[in-house]
C-alpha cells in the first residue's frame, strides 16, 4: 500500500445486514480531509445506509468505521447531516432562527452569544430576512437551504449529505449547487455527499464511488479531474465531464442486468 | 339572521315544555321551564350554585391537574423506553377498565369524605386519556426529528423537551381536552353517589327535597359549566396549535 494521507473518514470491511439481509458487504472506503466525494447506485444500493453508517447513525453489523485515526462509536459533533426530506428533519414549531439556534444549544452556546451567530448563519445561507418564518412558510430551497445553515452551525469537519437536492426543482438545484461548492471552498469541509443524479456527483465531487446492489459493493471509483472553480454551463460542456458522465452511465446501467 | 333561526326549535320546544308540564299539574320529577329559570336565579342568589360550583371545579381540576402530570409523565416513558413499555403493559391494562366509580367504596374507607376523594377519584380516572395518548404520539414522533436530535447529540433531558413533548403536544393537548371532559364528569358522579358537596350533591339534595324545578336547574348549569370548559380548551387549542395542525394538514 501507498503511504497516502491519513484519512478523514475510513470503512474497512464494513458489513451492515438488517435482520439476514446484507445490505452493504465489505465495504472498503476513504474520504479525505477536505475532499468532496459522491456516492451514486440504484436504489437499493444502500447509498443511504452508508451515509448512515458513516454519520455514525447506524452501527455496522461487520468491519469497521474509522473517524480522524478513531473508532466511530455514534454520531459525533463533529459530522453534521443534512438529511434528504428536509421537511421532516425541520423542527416545524420552531421559525428559521429557532431551528439554527438548536444547533448551538446542542453546543452549549449560551443565549446571549446565539443571535449574532444565528444572523450569520442565515446570511451565509441567503436567508437573511427569513429568521421569523416558520419551515412550513418556506419553500424547498429555503427550507434545505435552512437545513445547511443548521448544519454549519455545528461548524462541523465533515458534512454528510442524503441526497439533500433530489426533491428540489432543476434551477434551485443548481444554485444550491454552487452555493455548497462555496461553501466547502470557505469552510474546508469534507463532504460526502449521496445522489441518484450522476451528472451533479460529477459536478460537485472531487471522487465518485458508484455503488453495486443486492447486496451494496463498490462498483467503481472515478477520480474527477474537473478544473475548480466549476462552473454550470462550462464544466458541463467540458468534453472531461462527458466522457466521465457516459462512464458512469454506463456502470449504472450495467448495474441493471 | 343565522343565530334567529338557530334559536326557533329550542324556543318551540321549550314552550311545549312550559305547557305539557302546566296541564301535567303538580310533579315530583318534572317542572316547567319558567320554575327552572325561578329556581335557578333562587340558587345563583343564595349562593348555593356558586359554591357547589367551585367545590365541583375545585375537585375537577385538582384532579385533572394531578391525573394529567402523572399521565403525561408515564406516558412520555412509556413511548420513548420501549422496554419499559412491555414491562408495563399487562399492569396498564388490567388497571384501564376498571371504572372509577368502582374504586370509589376502596377509596370512600381510605380517605373519608372531602376533596381529597374526589380529587383521587379524578386523578385515577384523567390519568388513562393522558398515557395512551401521549404513548402514541411519543411513540410516533417523527423518526427524522429522533435523527436530527441523535445528530445533535443532544442529552436526554432536551431531546424531552426540545424535541419530542413539543412534537407530540397536539396530540398530548387533544387527550387533555378529553381528560377535562372526563374530569367534570367523575366530579359530579362521585358527588352524586357518596361526596356530600357540589353540583352532583345539589342535585341529589334538591331530589330528596322534591324540588324538580332546582334539581332541572343544577343539571342545565353542570352542562352550562361543560359547554363552556369545552369551548375554552378548543378556543386554546386553536390558539397555540394553529400553526402546527396546518402543518400537519399540508400534504
Amino acid at each position: 500500500m501507498t503511504a497516502a494521507p491519513a484519512a478523514l473518514i475510513e470503512f474497512r470491511r464494513v458489513d451492515v445486514a438488517f435482520g439476514g439481509r446484507t445490505v452493504l458487504q465489505a465495504i472498503d472506503l476513504e474520504v479525505e480531509r477536505g475532499e468532496i466525494v459522491c456516492v451514486v447506485g440504484p436504489s437499493g444500493c444502500g447509498k443511504t445506509t452508508a451515509l448512515r453508517v458513516a454519520a455514525g447513525l447506524l452501527p455496522p453489523t461487520a468491519g469497521d468505521v474509522v473517524f480522524a485515526g478513531r473508532a466511530l462509536k455514534g454520531p459525533s459533533r463533529d459530522v453534521a447531516i443534512v438529511f434528504q426530506d428536509y421537511g421532516k428533519a425541520l423542527l416545524p414549531w420552531r421559525t428559521a432562527a429557532g431551528n439554527v439556534s438548536l444547533a448551538l444549544e446542542a453546543a452549549g452556546v449560551p443565549a446571549s452569544k446565539r443571535a449574532p451567530r444565528i444572523a450569520a448563519l442565515l446570511d451565509k445561507v441567503g436567508l437573511p430576512h427569513h429568521a421569523d418564518k416558520y419551515p412550513a412558510q418556506m419553500s424547498g430551497g429555503m427550507q434545505q437551504r435552512l437545513q445547511i445553515a443548521r448544519c454549519l452551525a455545528q461548524e462541523p469537519v465533515a458534512l454528510m449529505m442524503d441526497e439533500p437536492f433530489g426533491a428540489l426543482d432543476a434551477m434551485t438545484r443548481q444554485d444550491l449547487q454552487d452555493e455548497l461548492l462555496n461553501l466547502a471552498d470557505v469552510t474546508r469541509a469534507t463532504i460526502f455527499f449521496v445522489t441518484h443524479d450522476l451528472e451533479e456527483a460529477i459536478y460537485l465531487g472531487d471522487r465518485v464511488i458508484g455503488l453495486l446492489p443486492h447486496p451494496g459493493r463498490v462498483g467503481i471509483e472515478l477520480p474527477i479531474a474537473l478544473p475548480r472553480p466549476r462552473e454550470q454551463v462550462v464544466t458541463r460542456e467540458d468534453p472531461e465531464f462527458l466522457r466521465l458522465r457516459r462512464e458512469l452511465y454506463e456502470f449504472i446501467k450495467s448495474t441493471e442486468r | 339572521m343565522r343565530y334567529a333561526r338557530a334559536a326557533v326549535v329550542p324556543i318551540l320546544l321549550l314552550v311545549a315544555a312550559e305547557i305539557a308540564a302546566r296541564a301535567g299539574g303538580p310533579s315530583d320529577s318534572v317542572a316547567p321551564p319558567s320554575a327552572v329559570a325561578l329556581a335557578f336565579i333562587e340558587a345563583l342568589r343564595d349562593g348555593s350554585l356558586l359554591t357547589a360550583t367551585r367545590d365541583t371545579l375545585i375537585g375537577a381540576f385538582a384532579g385533572l391537574a394531578i391525573g394529567a402530570a402523572i399521565g403525561l409523565a408515564l406516558g412520555i416513558a412509556f413511548g420513548g423506553v420501549r422496554t419499559l413499555d412491555r414491562l408495563m403493559e399487562v399492569a396498564v391494562e388490567l388497571l384501564r377498565p376498571i371504572p372509577s366509580v368502582a374504586v370509589l367504596p376502596i377509596a370512600l374507607v381510605a380517605l373519608g369524605f372531602g376533596y381529597r376523594l374526589e380529587i383521587v377519584i379524578v386523578a385515577y380516572s384523567c390519568i388513562w386519556p393522558l398515557l395512551i395518548f401521549t404513548r402514541a404520539a411519543v411513540g410516533g414522533v417523527e423518526p427524522g426529528l429522533i435523527d436530527v436530535a441523535r445528530a445533535l447529540q443532544l442529552t436526554p433531558l432536551a431531546r424531552v423537551f426540545k424535541i419530542i413533548v413539543p412534537a407530540a403536544l397536539p396530540r398530548i393537548f387533544v387527550a387533555f381536552r378529553l381528560a377535562a371532559g372526563v374530569a367534570l364528569i367523575v366530579a359530579v358522579t362521585v358527588e352524586i353517589v357518596v361526596n356530600p358537596q357540589g353540583l352532583g350533591a345539589g342535585i341529589m339534595t334538591a331530589g330528596q327535597a322534591l324540588r324538580p324545578d332546582l334539581m332541572l336547574a343544577y343539571l342545565v348549569w353542570i352542562g352550562i359549566v361543560g359547554f363552556t370548559l369545552n369551548a375554552a380548551l378548543i378556543a386554546a387549542q386553536r390558539r397555540l396549535f394553529g400553526r402546527a395542525a396546518q402543518i400537519e394538514a399540508a400534504p
